[in-house]
């Protein structure tokens, strides 16, 4: 098992080198250098204040030197500088953002499994039932529906209409007023709606493929010999089909990672919530272009990161696969 | 009639789907015949006035009509479906040939080049790319397209692994054919009913990607009527014109809905076994 998790760590190596080739490459291959076009348009930086810019990131050497300069730096976690007014190093500006992104993120996959598992293993039981259809017709609009379409009209329902809930931010401009427990009970009340979003669409997805993986199991012969042998639907279901259903789940729930991180620029957005998403957006508002490598090359590592857990899951739930077998 | 139509006809949501998505391009054709108002024009008189009977569905802060701006909303999204889903297949489609035919380091090099590409959540992505681009109608074509098409590299390369051992591609090698040849007239016709499905459901994946990045206000750029421009406008009369963030989402809602239901009606009829190919695809939506 620790062969097979250090064999797909060597892996992801070449690929994290990859993704700042491909950063570096996507900003760069636009037209124009980025020191032109950044910052505010209507207060364009001095011809000094420029030249120095430019000298500062080497931006008059050959790509390949940029290149390797800024990857060298990357190395030792320096990241450069932000280029919008406050110029804090960019590290430091993602790693205040950081935790908020994961967090939510974190939670709308719990979210996400809690819920898909049951429906998809109930309507996949039932099949053609009344539930079944339902559920059904949740997973086409779930599919179709845009986040940020939803966002606008659950805020327009419970936050202008109902004021039930807080339109946006993390939490209540007067909070350190407020007791210790009231605390909580407003941050959480400022997380119903961004995470009931950020989850709908995902929790469609899965809660169909759930659905898809336990139809084919419950067609094999082990789950007749199961039955066959006595034991209750529950035992039969709950036991010995969910267990092997659950296998491509681990693996769709990693791939639908970047899915769900890069829907966090929507969410953010929208609710003004300060995470990766919103930084990112504002970067590119500001064409901040420290900022924007920065996030994207991080944002992407994070995601293999994630897909390296969910590989290793894999290959601890399935001992076929850690066993051998060579990828794909 | 063929095993395929018997099959698609017998579908009747999918009918459902290709009615709509007709319409729907109908629509988009024939706006500037159908559209009741000028939709670029302002009235400074008739600011976010409610939906009535001479703006059916109301106008928005500029005091143009809605109706007549998403009229020609759904010819942008017709264009960003059509044109970058026809570039993300024709480079998924070259990628996915020449892995799946030649096999072995190159094959490797492609593959892991589309794990690499598939790292990066789409939307960070492509906020990166437009920060340094001027956004106009082909520049978001481009770039949805740019970053879309790793899922048809990936499905071309699985048909071709299986193909490329078949009897009939064997035989045009062993008489002489043409690598390009064997490729281009024996195996890629057999190969596209996946490529075929995969661009049905790969054209609402595209409209709301632009919608969405035409909601952050870093699309396709006003005075062009996008629908994500104009729920992009329409958030911040939120508390007053309900009409103008209602809309234009549920024009999405539908065009998307009824794409899907398209796509996987044909995905059904052509063949029944794609269903597990797809199910791994449409997990990365964005």
């Amino acid at each position: 098992m620790l062969l097979y998790a250090l064999r797909r760590l060597l892996l992801a190596l070449p690929i994290l080198l990859g993704i700042t080739f491909v950063s570096f490459i996507v900003i760069h291959l636009a037209p124009g250098d980025p020191v032109a076009v950044t910052g505010d348009p209507d207060a364009p930086l001095t011809k000094e204040a420029r030249e120095a810019l430019i000298k500062e990131y080497g931006l008059d050497q050959p790509l390949p030197v940029q290149y390797w300069r800024w990857v060298s730096r990357l190395v030792r976690l320096d990241f450069g500088r932000s280029f919008s007014p406050d110029g804090r190093p960019v590290l430091e500006k993602i790693a205040e953002r950081l935790p908020i992104t994961l967090l939510l993120n974190v939670i709308e996959m719990l979210i996400i499994v809690a819920f898909a598992v049951p429906i998809g293993v109930l309507s996949a039981t039932r099949q053609y039932s009344l539930f079944d259809k339902v559920t059904t017709v949740f997973v086409f609009v779930g599919f179709a529906t845009p986040d940020f379409w939803l966002a606008l009209l659950l805020i327009i329902l419970f936050a202008v209409q109902l004021g039930w809930l807080p339109p946006s931010g993390l939490r209540d401009p007067n909070a350190e007023y407020l007791s210790f427990w009231t605390q909580r009970f407003d941050f959480v009340k400022h997380l119903v709606m961004p995470i009931a979003v950020a989850t709908f669409g995902g929790l469609a997805g899965m809660s169909r493929y759930m659905r898809q993986s336990m139809l084919e199991v419950v067609r094999q012969d082990y789950v007749q010999s199961a039955r066959a042998k006595g034991l209750s639907e529950g035992v039969v279901i709950g036991k010995h089909a969910l267990r092997n259903a659950m296998l491509p789940i681990v693996t769709i729930l990693g791939l639908s990672l970047p899915g769900l991180i890069g829907g966090s620029v929507i969410v953010e957005y929208i609710f003004a919530i300060p995470g990766m998403g919103q930084l990112m957006v504002q970067a590119v508002f500001e064409r901040d272009y420290p900022v924007i490598m920065g996030n994207l090359v991080i944002v992407a590592a994070l995601t293999l990161v994630a897909n390296l857990f969910a590989d290793v899951a894999y290959g601890l739930v399935d001992p076929r696969i850690r066993v051998g077998r060579r990828r794909r | 009639m063929s095993p395929f139509w018997r099959a698609f006809t017998k579908n009747r949501l999918a009918l459902v789907g290709a009615v709509i998505v007709a319409c729907l391009v109908g629509l988009a054709v024939l706006a500037p015949a159908l559209a009741p108002w000028d939709p670029h024009r302002p009235d400074v008189r008739k600011i976010l006035i409610a939906p009535s009977a001479k703006h059916p569905l109301g106008t928005d802060a500029l005091g143009r009509d809605v109706l007549s701006r998403m009229l020609y909303g759904a010819r942008v999204s017709l264009a960003v479906g059509f044109v970058s889903v026809g570039i993300a297949v024709c480079i998924g489609t070259i990628l996915g040939s020449v892995a799946g035919y030649k096999g072995g380091f190159v094959d490797a090099t492609i593959m892991r080049f589309v794990d690499l590409m598939l790292v990066f959540p789409r939307l960070f992505l492509l906020l990166a790319v437009l920060a340094f681009l001027r956004p106009s109608l082909w520049t978001i074509m481009g770039v949805i397209g740019l970053t879309g098409w790793m899922g048809v590299a990936r499905l071309v390369r699985a048909e071709f692994l299986s193909l490329r051992e078949r009897e009939f591609v064997l035989w045009s090698q062993s008489v002489g054919a043409s690598g390009f040849r064997v490729v281009w007239r024996h195996i890629l016709p057999n190969a596209m009913a996946p490529v075929l499905v995969a661009m049905t459901l790969g054209i609402p994946a595209a409209i709301l990607t632009e919608s969405g990045l035409s909601f952050l206000g870093i699309g396709v750029q006003p005075p062009y009527a996008t629908w994500g421009n104009i729920l992009n406008e329409g958030k911040d009369a939120l508390e007053i014109a309900w009409w103008l963030s209602v809309y234009p989402g549920l024009a999405i809602l539908v065009t998307v809905l009824s794409y899907n239901l398209l796509g996987e009606g044909i995905r059904d009829a052509l063949d029944p076994r794609l269903r597990q190919a797809f199910a791994t695809l449409g997990a990365r939506r964005r």
